[in-house]
């Protein structure tokens, strides 16, 4: 092509937009007549519809939330015309200077525009949008929007679910202008987590309304309009009545259970008690309900099972026996003598000396105190720091230290603290075993939430290995996608060091520390530990999974300043072992009572006013 | 500096009545689009039509003042024009006022300005200086090639930056200059078409494209010398284009992420679709469409007048053309404008001077560009971008950048002879 073939085509581009252009002008203004019609007395109203809200289920498919219809009185600012001021103040039951300030207010809002609709008044009720009805060609500018809120079935299961509640200006920004003031999203729990799947797609709708407010139908038959999007339904991995029986277990008390399916890391139960009932996060009241939970000093809003991190006291002896295995320094043979206790770690009175099977079913500290000293003094490392990090390794291969992953938010670490924590402290290869022995026994540095028990005891009933917990097992009835929840972790244990630990645990139930957990005719293996809780009496700790052989159900279960693990963090495990297992939990009535009605609360309130 | 022997013989006065034309018309639509009954005063500066006048007074003033100054003084002030307005570009984006979402402004008093407009003409001159230099020879040198590319996407980038995706874009209408100094002609069809494709097939049925298409195509073989090899690298182009507008709706649904769908969407101007651009866009349609063969005439526009139309004094201001002067109207509207361009183009054909033509091309690219975009998304077949109508559009940081624009070029044009005696 030559250059001067070049300002030709140029040219040529130039006229074909120019015809182009005016064959849709063409077309605009003189074939389509239906513009003049348009705009002829008419007005264009853009309405949103709001997509329903994903509906949740528990494992069974039993609902546990669902939506419910609320009604918005909205407004396009730029349409009001010859309005009764005092007429519609009548019928919304408002006064003439709460009708400015509204209008004040929404003047103010981020993003606000005359010609956009914006929410005048949320959640109207039935009588008076009956009576707005009525008398909507009086109201021009002024229409109704029909959205949903949650319904919960039940009162459980709060801080899973979550709540919904209206953006935030960060939200708005964030979404690149989707939401507007006014719209829902999930704030906490699935609900947050799992937005964009519940939340659907807002669709969109273009009115013509005459002079009077009245309806003409859709514009271009609804040829611009857009359907909204349902969101998707999800199924929890919770099963409700083991929810319930725990949040009823844990009544009165301060605590957490989180039960798991070791085959699935499926989360089948977390329990975070004092808890609320989600049926207070709806509604008008929400905002001023949020607040009154906020401000309770027992802290319902908090989410104890995956952000508190207590010391796990003797139930952390079943994972030191494991690493003492892997680590080539404890067979199952080998022996130490107890004298009540080691140094200065105390124990209680039994048989000495003991094997390692024999030693978890007595709970033997000095047994354990030993095997870790023979970890952490391991000869085989050159320095103390390398043998404390093999220690390390294996306890974070557990999912100690760091967050698991589970599908809600909040989720916290726990303690475990590499060596470089105690290189600062002590200096350089200035500690060893016995400068740290308290954790041989789970006490000291070391802080694990409910959720990592739970975690650690699936990954010992699944000999080596476990799948990240997890809170949704189904999204629009297909499989949960993420594949962070169908991929194995494995620990940095072998397989064949569990069996002697699981025996020990079996030993535990059979003829140990908590026979209170013996399930009829069921092969339970647990152990029992109790946290020394600087800060008042000791957390009763218990984490055990069931059958014996091919486990269906994990399960850990904390009740702060209780005491021994065995009178109520064994009990309570058991009891809903046994539901989840049988479909029962009656069969032991004096113990089911004895649980259900036990008030710590009123005590610990007490103990807490004392240490103060 | 004042240069010594122009003479007025030799402005081309078509353009400036052209240009006057243009100017007006955007008054009188500014003017139209707030009117209201009870204050038809034109001369209250408190409104946009008032202010809008006090504009085209000082662009007046400003553009007789580029008239008299030596022409010379663009050549060797080329280099430090474009560096101040990307200075002008990075302190903006670091210490800039945000307006609507893009921190794009400057302000002064109670002057506020936008530094990318004036970015425009500062990259022009200095892509001009660039490749009027001796022994440039964009056509076979790589390096050249490079850093003609680099003087364009300096201020792109930082405009980019600036959340500015309208202005951003407009930097993309160089591609005509550069192919007017020997870009191959297939780079900017195929770059072209891939980009109007993309976007079109996303936006409308692929059936009315491929209709177009072929439509173009004939009108293109009709106008240039017919060989059988062009015919068929037409058709094959045709064939491609046509697979290629068919597929992008499924690659763009199956096989891409929803966040690289989201962005796009965004790229697009689909994002704004969401905040209620959709709105403005039917609304604009039902300005223009209601106007009728002869339009409803001058100030008796109902949609305009009780603002139907957002945004409307400025980026939708062909819509107040639409609807008060009808179809004749809005087809003389674009004839007049195509016309304008067309002009443009000729005289930059008629230059001797490389530097004066390259300048030529820049402002003719400029200026379809925003012809393009402005007038295609008034009629709902062009991306909610929102540039202005050049010459038309309310706003005196645009219509002052657009005089220095193409009053620079006309002081160019009229030293043409003088060039003839300088070069022989």
């Amino acid at each position: 092509m030559n250059s001067s073939s070049k300002p030709k085509i140029l040219l040529i581009i130039f006229i074909g937009v120019a015809l182009v252009y005016i064959s849709r002008l063409f077309y605009l203004q003189v074939v389509d007549s239906s513009y003049v019609f348009y705009a002829q007395n008419n007005v264009l109203q853009e309405q949103t519809i709001y997509p329903a809200r994903g509906l949740i289920y528990d494992r069974n498919g039993e609902l546990l939330v669902y939506n419910d219809a609320i009604y918005d009185l909205s407004v396009i600012p730029d349409q009001i015309k010859n309005l009764d001021t005092i007429e519609f103040c009548k019928v919304l039951n408002i006064s003439k200077e709460e009708f400015i300030a509204t209008f004040a207010r929404l003047k103010r809002q981020k993003g606000y525009s005359r010609w956009k609709p914006i929410v005048f008044q949320r959640q109207i009720t039935i009588p008076t949008y009956a009576a707005f009805q009525e008398k909507l060609f009086d109201f021009q500018g002024f229409f109704v929007e029909v959205r949903t809120d949650r319904k919960y079935k039940h009162s459980n299961a709060a801080h899973v679910m979550g709540y919904i509640g209206e953006v935030t200006e960060k939200d708005i920004d964030k979404s690149d202008g989707y939401y507007r003031m006014g719209d829902f999203i999930g704030i906490s729990g699935v609900e947050r987590i799992y937005e964009k799947d519940l939340g659907g797609i807002k669709g969109t709708r273009y009115v013509l309304v005459d002079s009077k407010n009245r309806t003409q139908g859709r514009y271009k038959n609804g040829e611009f309009d857009t359907a909204a999007i349902a969101g998707k339904d999800i199924h929890l991995s919770i099963n409700q009545e083991l929810q319930a029986l725990g949040e009823a277990l844990l009544q009165n008390k301060t605590g957490s259970v989180v039960a798991i399916e070791p085959r699935t890391g499926e989360v089948l139960a977390l329990v975070s008690s004092p808890s609320y009932d989600p049926n207070l996060m709806v509604g008008r009241e929400r905002g001023n309900r949020y607040m009154e939970l906020l401000k309770d000093p027992s802290k319902p809003l908090f989410n104890r099972p995956i952000s508190a991190p207590y010391p796990p006291g003797s139930i952390f002896k079943i994972i030191v026996g494991l690493m003492g295995q892997q680590e080539k320094v404890l067979s199952p043979n080998t022996t130490y003598g107890c004298n009540h206790g080691y140094l200065f770690v105390g124990c209680h009175p039994h048989g000495s000396p003991l094997a390692l099977r024999g030693a978890i079913a007595v709970s033997c500290n000095a047994y354990f105190c030993q095997v870790y000293r023979s970890i952490v003094n391991n000869p085989k490392y050159k320095h103390v720091e390398d043998a404390y990090t093999e220690f390390y390794k294996h306890a974070y291969s557990f999912g100690m230290g760091h967050a698991l992953g589970i599908d809600l938010f909040g989720e916290g670490a726990g303690v475990l603290k590499p060596a470089t924590y105690f290189d600062k402290i002590y200096g350089r290869h200035r500690w060893q075993a016995l400068t740290t022995i308290s954790m041989g026994i789970g006490q000291g540095e070391l802080g694990i939430t409910p959720l990592q028990m739970a975690n650690a005891t699936a990954a010992i009933a699944n000999r080596g290995y476990f799948y990240t917990p997890h809170i949704v097992k189904k999204i629009n009835h297909r499989a949960n996608p993420n594949p962070k929840y169908t991929t194995k972790n494995w620990t940095t244990i072998d397989t064949s060091y569990f069996s002697v630990m699981i025996d020990g645990m079996h030993d535990v139930i059979e003829n140990g520390t908590a026979r209170i957990a013996k399930i009829p005719g069921i092969e339970v293996c647990g152990k029992t530990g109790t946290a020394q809780n600087p800060h008042g009496k000791d957390h009763s700790i218990f984490f055990a999974f069931a059958p014996k052989t091919n486990p269906k159900i994990a399960i850990a279960v904390v009740v702060e300043n209780s005491g021994f693990g065995a009178t109520w963090a064994a009990p309570i495990a058991s009891l809903m072992m046994e539901q989840y297992l049988t479909g029962k939990h009656d069969t032991r009535k004096a113990l089911l009572e004895r649980m259900l009605n036990g008030n710590l609360n009123h005590r610990n309130d007490s103990a807490r006013f004392k240490t103060k | 500096m004042i240069a010594p022997d122009l003479k007025p013989s030799r402005i081309d006065w078509i353009t400036l009545a052209l240009y006057y034309f243009l100017v007006i018309v955007g008054l009188l639509c500014v003017y139209a689009s707030v009117f209201k009954e009870t204050n038809p005063n034109i001369w209250d500066t408190s409104q946009n039509y008032g202010r809008q006048l006090i504009w085209i007074a000082i662009s007046s003033f400003l553009g007789l003042m580029i008239l008299l100054i030596d022409e010379k003084f663009f050549f060797a002030f080329a280099y430090p024009i474009y560096t101040i307005s990307v200075l002008l570009l990075i302190a903006v984006l670091l210490a800039g006022t945000t307006v609507k979402g893009s921190s794009s402004w400057i302000e002064i008093g109670s002057f506020r300005m936008q530094p990318a407009e004036f970015a425009k003409f500062g990259t022009a001159l200095a892509l001009a200086r660039f490749l009027s230099g001796y022994n440039v020879d964009f056509e076979k040198d790589k390096k050249i090639q490079w850093i003609s590319a680099a003087i364009i996407l300096a201020p792109m980038t930082i405009i980019l930056f600036q959340n500015e995706t309208g202005s951003t874009l407009v930097f993309t209408s160089f591609i005509f200059v550069l192919y007017r100094e020997g870009l191959p002609g297939w780079i900017l069809f195929a770059g072209f078409m891939l980009i109007v494709l993309s976007i079109l097939a996303l936006l409308i049925q692929p059936l009315y494209i491929i209709i177009a298409l072929v439509v173009l195509a004939s009108l293109f073989l009709y106008f240039v010398r017919r060989t059988n090899q062009l015919i068929a690298i037409t058709v094959g182009a045709i064939v491609l284009a046509g697979l290629m507008v068919s597929s992008i709706d499924y690659v763009f649904e199956n096989v891409m992420q929803a966040h690289q769908r989201t962005r796009i969407n965004v790229l697009l101007g689909k994002e704004v679709d969401i905040k209620g651009a959709g709105y403005n866009v039917q609304q604009s349609k039902i300005a223009i469409g209601s106007g009728g063969f002869w339009g409803k005439g001058f100030l008796q526009g109902t949609q305009n007048k009780f603002r139907f139309v957002p945004e409307q004094s400025t980026d939708f201001i062909f819509c107040t053309v639409g609807e008060e002067f009808g179809f004749m109207g809005s087809v003389l509207f674009v004839t007049v404008y195509i016309y304008l361009l067309y002009r443009l183009l000729m005289m930059a054909e008629r230059q001797r001077h490389k530097f004066n033509r390259i300048y030529g091309y820049s402002v003719v690219s400029i200026l379809f560009f925003h012809f393009l975009i402005n007038v295609g998304m008034t009629l709902g077949i062009m991306p909610v971008i929102g540039i202005p109508l050049p010459f038309i559009s309310y706003g005196g940081s645009a219509l002052l950048s657009f005089t220095i624009l193409l009053f620079i070029f006309i002081r160019l044009d009229a030293n043409r002879v003088n060039e003839l005696r300088n070069f022989s």
